[in-house]
């Protein structure tokens, strides 16, 4: 399952509440990505993100949905925030259950990897020096190939 | 939105939109019709939902 909000989450207990949804899975790796306080050397106060959740939900779910199948996970859960965060509070969590632990902590990654280079969001980092929107890195797109 | 008649894919739309608002004619503004992203030329109808998507960050 999938959510897209503005609230804050609990990744702990994000990840609590996921745990008792697949029983008898041998397996559960997850991640959680935090907003960082700095960009490039430039401190950062806040970061912005746009969404437009239609086409958002639509996107998440097809990553969700296409790690359980190649994977063969048990199951899978993506939240993700919009709207304005501030350093240190998480952005994204993942989890991902599975019979044995390789296809959890690889469900994981590849999930990561395609929500850094096409989940649709605008992000917008505020700083001292004004805004900047930001773009998909290079080095995520190189992450993104390993799973062709 | 009324459009003219003739306006009925992504590429006429662009056109028609950036005699006023040329930063959409720019391609790496992508286009959405009904919350689906489209090839740069894709037909629409008139109740369709049609949106101009500005470079992505990801997530």
């Amino acid at each position: 399952m999938i959510r897209v909000q503005a609230e804050p989450f609990d990744p702990a207990a994000e990840l609590a509440a996921f745990a008792t949804c697949v029983p008898g899975a041998g397996a559960i790796a997850s991640f959680t990505g935090l907003v960082r306080p700095a960009s490039d050397g430039d401190a950062v106060s806040a970061l912005d993100l746009d969404h437009y959740p239609a086409l958002t939900d639509r996107v998440v779910t097809e990553i969700g949905e296409q790690a359980r199948a190649r994977f063969g996970l048990a199951g899978h859960i993506i939240v993700h925030r919009h709207g304005e965060l501030a350093p240190g509070e998480p952005i994204v969590f993942v989890a991902a259950a599975a019979a044995h632990r390789r296809a959890a902590f690889d469900a994981v990654d590849y999930m990561m990897d395609r929500l850094k280079t096409e989940a649709p969001f605008w992000k917008r980092e505020l700083g001292p020096e004004g805004s900047r929107w930001i773009e998909v890195r290079g080095t995520d797109l190189k992450d993104r190939a390993r799973w062709e | 939105m009324t459009l003219p008649a003739d306006v009925r894919d992504t590429e006429k739309l662009r056109a028609w939109l950036g005699s006023d608002h040329p930063d959409l004619l720019d391609p790496s503004v992508r286009i959405a019709v009904n919350a689906e992203l489209t090839p740069r030329l894709w037909p629409f109808s008139e109740d369709d939902e049609i949106a101009f998507l500005p470079p992505m960050s990801g997530g």
